[in-house]
Formats: C-alpha cells, sequence, structure tokens
C-alpha cells in the first residue's frame, strides 16, 4: 500500500508542479474553424505556428462546411462548453451572440493597439463594432466579384477575352458551337446566388444595390433595373452543362482550369485551384472584374471570442486577438490563403497579378463593395438565395413571380 | 390491476419511462413554446404568436418539400413491397444458389444511406454516369437526366432508395412465405389454381403481419428521409427534391432561425401523429378487443 502511494506521489507531484509553472505565461486556446482544404489548412496553421511560437498551446478543431462549424460554435456556447475562438463570417451571423451577450468584448486591445486607426477599409470595423466595443477580429477580405476565364478557349475561338457580362454573353454561342461550355456553374444554392450578387452589383451597380438589399427601397426595387438583371441572369444560364445541379465549386473551377468550360463567376479562392494547377495568371487564364465599374466586395472571415468564467480564458482570447491582427501575422497568413489582408501596412510582395488588381482596386473607397450579409441575417440571405435559385432551375418560374417573392422576402422583416 | 403486481419490472422501466417523458415529450413542448418565438440564432422568449406558422405556410419551398415527402412516401412504399414480394416469390420457387441471390439483393440495406446516395449521384450524373457511357458505346439516343430534371429528380432519389430497401422487404417476405404450410399448397395444386392466383389471393392475406411490419418499418425511414437527400442532390436542382426534413435542419442549423425550424418540426409532428393515430388505435386497440371478444 505505501509503495503505491509513493509511487503515485512521484507520478503526480512534478506534473502538479508543472501546472503551477506554466500558468504564469502558458496558454491553451481551442479554435473553432472550417479551413479543411489545402491551401486553408496551410493558411490557418500560420496562425497556429504564431501562437505557439509564442509558449503557447493550440488545440485545432475543424469542422467541415462553415454551417456545421457555426451551427457546433453555438451549440458549445449554449451548452455551456465554449471553444477559446470561432470562426465566424464578415456578416450578422454572429449578431445575436453579442445581444444575448455571449462573447467577449475585445475593448481593452483594441483600443490600446489602436485598431480604429489601422483595419482598413473601415466597412470592417463596422461589422465587429457594437456599441462602441469590438466583439470580433477580421482576419481577411475575400471578394465575389470575378470571372475566371481560360485564355485559350478564347483563342482558340477568335474572341478578345470578355470585359462585362454583355460581352460575354455575345461570344458564348460561338464557344457553345466550338464544343465548349461556355459558363461553368455548380448549382448549389450558394454558387447560384453568389454569381447572381455578381450579375446584379455590374449591372445596376453598387449604390442601387445597397439601396435594395439595407433599405429595402421598393421604389428602387421596382424601377426595372433589377428586372433587367434578372433577364441577364436567365441569358447566362442556357450556356451552362446539364451536368451542374449540386456541382461543387472546385470540381467546376477545374473545368475552367482543363478548358472544358470558358468562364466561371467565382470568389478569389478560386485563384488556389489555378495556383495548383500550375497556371499564371493572365498568361493562361484571366481574372477579370466584370462591369464598367469595378467593384470589390467585402466578404471574408472573422473569429469571435465566446465568453467564459475562466479568466486565464480571457487572457488568452485578448492575446489570441492582437496575435491575429499583427501584420506578420497578417502576411503569412493572406499569403498562404489567397485573400487580402484587413490592413494597408502589410507586406504583399508575394502577390500575383490577379491579387495586385484586388490590392490596387480596394484603396478606392468608392470601389468598395458591401455583400448582403453585411446588412440581413443569414435567415433573409438564404429566403432570398432560395429563391434566385430556383429562379435558375425553373425556367417555368417568370420574372413578375419572382419580383413579387422578392418583395415578400423584402418586407418580411426577417 | 393493483400497483405492487410485477412491482420489479415497473421499477426496471421507471428510467426508460423518465427519459421518455422528460426527452420526447419535454423536448416536444419546448419546441412548440419557442415555436411560437421569433428566436433566431439561439432561443430566446420574444412571444409572437403564430407568425411563423404562417410564414411557414407561405414558404413555396415548404409547400414542394410536403409534396416531396408524399411521392417518396408513396413511391418508395409501394415500390419496395412490389419488388421485395416479387423477390421473395422467384427466390421461393427453390433455385440454385438461393443463398447467393439471398445476399445479393439484400446487400444494399446493409449500407448507409449516404454511400447508396453517393452510388446512384455518379450513376445517374449525365455527364459521366450512365448516360454518358451508353454515349460512348454509340447509343446517343439514350437519355437518362432524372437527377439534374426538376420534376423527375425526386423520383430519381426513390429508385436509389427502393433498390436500398427491397432488399430488406424481400427478406421478410421470404421468411413469411416459409412459415406457409405445405399443406396449402398441396391442396390449392389439388383444386388447380394457378400459381400467380395462388400468391395473390391466397398466399398474400396469409402474410398480412408481414406486410403490415414492412409498411411500419418502411413508413418511419420515410418521415425521417434526410441522409439520401442530401448525399444524392442536396435538394436540388434549386430545391426540387428537398423534405420537411431538410428545411427543419437548415432553419436549425445554417439559417440560424430557430423559431421557424420549431414550428415546422412541430407542423411535422403532427402530420404523423395524424396518420399515425387511427392506424395505431384500430391495430393496438380495436382489434385486440374484437379478438377477446
Amino acid at each position: 500500500m505505501k509503495k503505491i502511494f509513493s509511487i503515485l506521489l512521484t507520478i503526480f507531484i512534478p506534473l502538479s508542479f508543472t501546472n503551477v509553472s506554466k500558468a504564469g505565461s502558458h496558454m491553451e486556446a481551442e479554435v473553432i474553424h472550417w479551413w479543411t482544404s489545402g491551401g486553408e489548412q496551410a493558411a490557418i496553421s500560420e496562425f497556429a505556428k504564431a501562437w505557439e511560437e509564442m509558449g503557447n498551446t493550440w488545440i485545432d478543431t475543424a469542422i467541415t462546411g462553415g454551417d456545421n462549424a457555426r451551427g457546433t460554435t453555438v451549440n458549445r456556447i449554449i451548452g455551456g462548453n465554449p471553444p477559446t475562438a470561432a470562426q465566424f463570417n464578415v456578416s450578422k451571423q454572429f449578431v445575436d451572440l453579442v445581444e444575448q451577450g455571449l462573447l467577449q468584448s475585445l475593448e481593452e486591445v483594441a483600443s490600446a493597439e489602436g485598431w480604429r486607426d489601422f483595419i482598413y477599409p473601415p466597412e470592417l470595423i463596422e461589422t465587429c463594432e457594437f456599441e462602441g466595443e469590438f466583439y470580433c477580429v477580421p482576419v481577411n477580405i475575400h471578394s465575389w466579384q470575378w470571372m475566371w476565364i481560360n485564355n485559350d478557349v478564347y483563342k482558340q475561338v477568335g474572341l478578345p477575352v470578355p470585359q462585362t457580362f454583355e460581352e460575354f454573353l455575345a461570344g458564348a454561342p460561338k464557344i457553345q458551337e466550338a464544343g465548349i461550355i461556355p459558363l461553368a456553374l455548380g448549382g448549389q444554392g450558394w454558387q447560384e446566388s453568389g454569381m447572381f450578387d455578381v450579375v446584379a452589383s455590374s449591372i445596376m451597380g453598387f449604390p442601387l444595390m445597397q439601396s435594395i438589399y439595407r433599405d429595402k427601397d421598393l421604389d428602387a426595387f421596382r424601377d426595372g433595373r433589377f428586372e433587367s438583371v434578372l433577364n441577364t441572369y436567365r441569358e447566362l444560364n442556357q450556356f451552362t452543362d446539364e451536368g451542374s445541379p449540386g456541382r461543387l465549386w472546385n470540381d467546376t473551377t477545374a473545368m475552367v482550369i482543363e478548358g472544358k468550360a470558358a468562364m466561371q463567376v467565382m470568389g478569389d479562392w478560386a485563384r488556389g485551384e489555378f495556383a495548383v494547377a500550375g497556371q499564371e495568371a493572365m498568361v493562361d487564364y484571366s481574372c477579370v472584374i466584370p462591369g464598367k465599374e469595378k467593384y470589390v466586395a467585402l466578404g471574408g472571415d472573422v473569429f469571435v471570442f465566446p465568453k467564459n468564467d475562466d479568466p486565464k480564458v480571457k487572457d488568452a482570447q485578448l492575446a489570441m486577438a492582437s496575435m491575429m491582427v499583427n501584420p506578420t501575422v497578417q502576411a503569412k497568413f493572406n499569403n498562404a490563403k489567397g485573400s487580402l489582408p484587413m490592413r494597408l501596412d502589410v507586406d504583399t510582395s508575394a502577390a500575383d497579378a490577379c491579387m495586385q488588381m484586388g490590392l490596387d482596386l480596394i484603396q478606392n473607397p468608392d470601389a468598395i463593395m458591401r455583400e448582403s450579409d453585411d446588412w440581413n441575417t443569414p435567415a433573409f440571405t438564404a429566403a432570398w438565395g432560395d429563391i434566385i435559385s430556383e429562379f435558375r432551375n425553373d425556367p417555368n418560374y417568370t420574372v413578375a413571380q419572382v419580383m413579387d417573392d422578392l418583395e415578400g422576402v423584402l418586407t418580411s422583416g426577417l | 390491476m393493483p400497483f405492487y403486481r410485477n412491482i420489479a419490472a415497473k421499477i426496471a422501466l421507471l428510467p426508460m419511462i423518465v427519459i421518455s417523458l422528460t426527452v420526447f415529450v419535454g423536448c416536444i413542448i419546448y419546441s412548440f413554446v419557442y415555436s411560437l418565438t421569433n428566436s433566431k440564432l439561439v432561443p430566446v422568449m420574444n412571444y409572437v404568436g403564430f407568425d411563423q406558422y404562417e410564414r411557414l405556410f407561405k414558404q413555396r419551398k415548404w409547400d414542394v418539400a410536403v409534396e416531396n415527402i408524399f411521392i417518396y412516401g408513396f413511391v418508395f412504399t409501394i415500390g419496395c413491397l412490389i419488388i421485395g414480394f416479387l423477390l421473395a416469390v422467384l427466390i421461393d420457387q427453390k433455385i440454385r444458389g438461393e443463398s447467393l441471390f439471398r445476399t445479393i439483393f439484400l446487400y444494399p440495406y446493409a449500407m448507409s444511406f449516404v454511400v447508396t446516395g453517393l452510388v446512384w449521384k455518379w450513376v445517374l450524373n449525365p455527364t459521366f454516369g450512365l448516360e454518358n457511357s451508353m454515349h460512348m458505346w454509340g447509343m446517343t439516343w439514350f437519355e437518362l437526366d432524372w437527377l439534374v430534371n426538376r420534376d423527375l429528380a425526386i423520383y430519381a432519389v426513390c429508385i436509389a432508395a427502393v433498390w436500398q430497401g427491397a432488399g430488406f422487404v424481400m427478406v421478410l417476405m421470404l421468411a413469411g412465405l416459409r412459415g406457409i404450410d405445405e399443406d396449402i399448397w398441396k391442396s390449392l395444386s389439388i383444386e388447380g389454381v394457378a400459381k400467380w392466383k395462388s400468391y395473390i389471393f391466397v398466399i398474400l392475406p396469409m402474410l398480412r403481419p408481414m406486410v403490415v411490419t414492412a409498411i411500419v418499418l418502411i413508413a418511419a425511414g420515410v418521415v425521417k428521409v434526410y441522409d439520401l437527400i442530401l448525399a444524392l442532390t442536396s435538394g436540388g436542382p434549386g430545391y426540387a427534391t428537398t423534405t420537411p426534413a431538410m428545411y427543419v435542419m437548415e432553419n436549425f442549423f445554417s439559417r440560424a432561425n430557430l423559431g421557424q425550424a420549431f414550428a415546422a418540426s412541430i407542423i411535422m409532428f403532427i402530420s404523423v401523429v395524424c396518420i399515425l393515430a387511427p392506424w395505431a388505435f384500430y391495430e393496438f386497440y380495436l382489434r385486440n378487443k374484437y379478438a377477446n371478444n
């Protein structure tokens, strides 16, 4: 008996000492995120590396799919077992959590480090600020506003690379005759409505979009320009292939890379697929921001830090928030991710031609575009997206009917 | 019956009773209460009356979902019963290699719906599935676009489901067929009744318990169908193959619209009760009563 006791002592005493000695500086953080593809994992591991270089432990909880990851985060917060940090999109997704007082305010570190002075563009501050306090850390900017075009296809049919949707539509029949799919589109709801918003902004411009999506201005909605967007969208959809329904975005990008399709409308994360395939921007493929007025949309990711009773967790949260906005970490993270950094003083020398276009454009405040989910709840954007998706898939769903149904969503108060 | 009779059994059942009361009944009440609120991402007690139900019934998507569950339920149940019974009858003809065929037909049932969904997704995909293969073999007239055709996509789901479920019904029916007394067959052949007639008019009515069991098991699968459709079509094209269960899950998780999800699940619950209650009443109460009298 004595022997067992002494063995136990020899095991536990050193353990308890190490715990005490580490408590001062060592911090542990569990991070929930949905970055599971190759490029995404490289990006999140830049955060993990920086965190571990500070002498801390990073517990990685990667969950496939943004919906699942966000669902897990909310469930765990409500269940009383919150993670240290969790990923959300630049949007209204986490507003309820702030309003219920479930998130840690980051104001302490934000005002000490002067976040309001360097976070760019300032619209990102609006996303994170509630009643004068910071509740999230923006980490990157992703824009949907891109057409990805296979240059060879256009060379082959003898057409210039289109710069607008009108030009694309004019050339599409000729591409179809050559046996190539003009428009590669993955028929999943988010891809369909994502492309719709790109068509909408490039045809009717951001100010009008803002008065519809943000102000719910029914006169602006009914002034005829939105209908022309719907018509263009329907025209574009004649040029997709029948394998479209349910296809993943990266499989769709692969069609453009292989030359089976001419063009895809997709966010700037598609660039990673071209890079992996060994293609060079503007040589093998073109990235075009469609429309006469070009915009960069402010999509992207943020991290929030759920409140925890343990004061040590709060220290870890503030330290991590400060680490995420650090310019060196930002440079490494965004180069791996292929997104734009959330501050201008970051080293972007590794940027390719497409990323450079985005970097140049974002410096012009007029070119910065917000997305519907910056103003609207997930319930609203999803209800809206349902109608757009149904409009694309059901040829009997008339423009007039769609206008009525969309008006129903606008006035629903969702 | 006095309370203390079988007291040990009653005590042993107590945990189960407590769990079903708190978990099932409790959750149903909880869902109903919160379906009367405008809860979004987190449940909040913000009473809005029956607004969520009103909104639910205005949704085109919900109509499609309800229609789909009826189509799916009907085709899947009937399809499984007919094909399962036919397979059982064929196997019952004392064929060679019976156990091999039985294994082959039952095998799909051992797979998860997710696997079934993915397999059929590849088979039915027009650009690289069966249609593409047929085109490559020179049969360019061949067309199989069910999965991407919004009017037919739900039937493609039914095909996959029947493929998986029919083998299970076959085994149930086969067990029933094996339980039929040889003498009945002998008397039928003495009377000179055609084989197909004896199966349909004599044997099938004798298999009633098997048919009822099969229907109950299949029907339970119909209401909760979710994984198969998610793997096969993800509710698409558009939302042409969405179901009530998917509608609920969507609103729970991705759409952060708890109130709406609760309302939809309560409606699902009520409709299941409406369909099952009369049948259960008949099956477990009335029949026993008549049998006892």
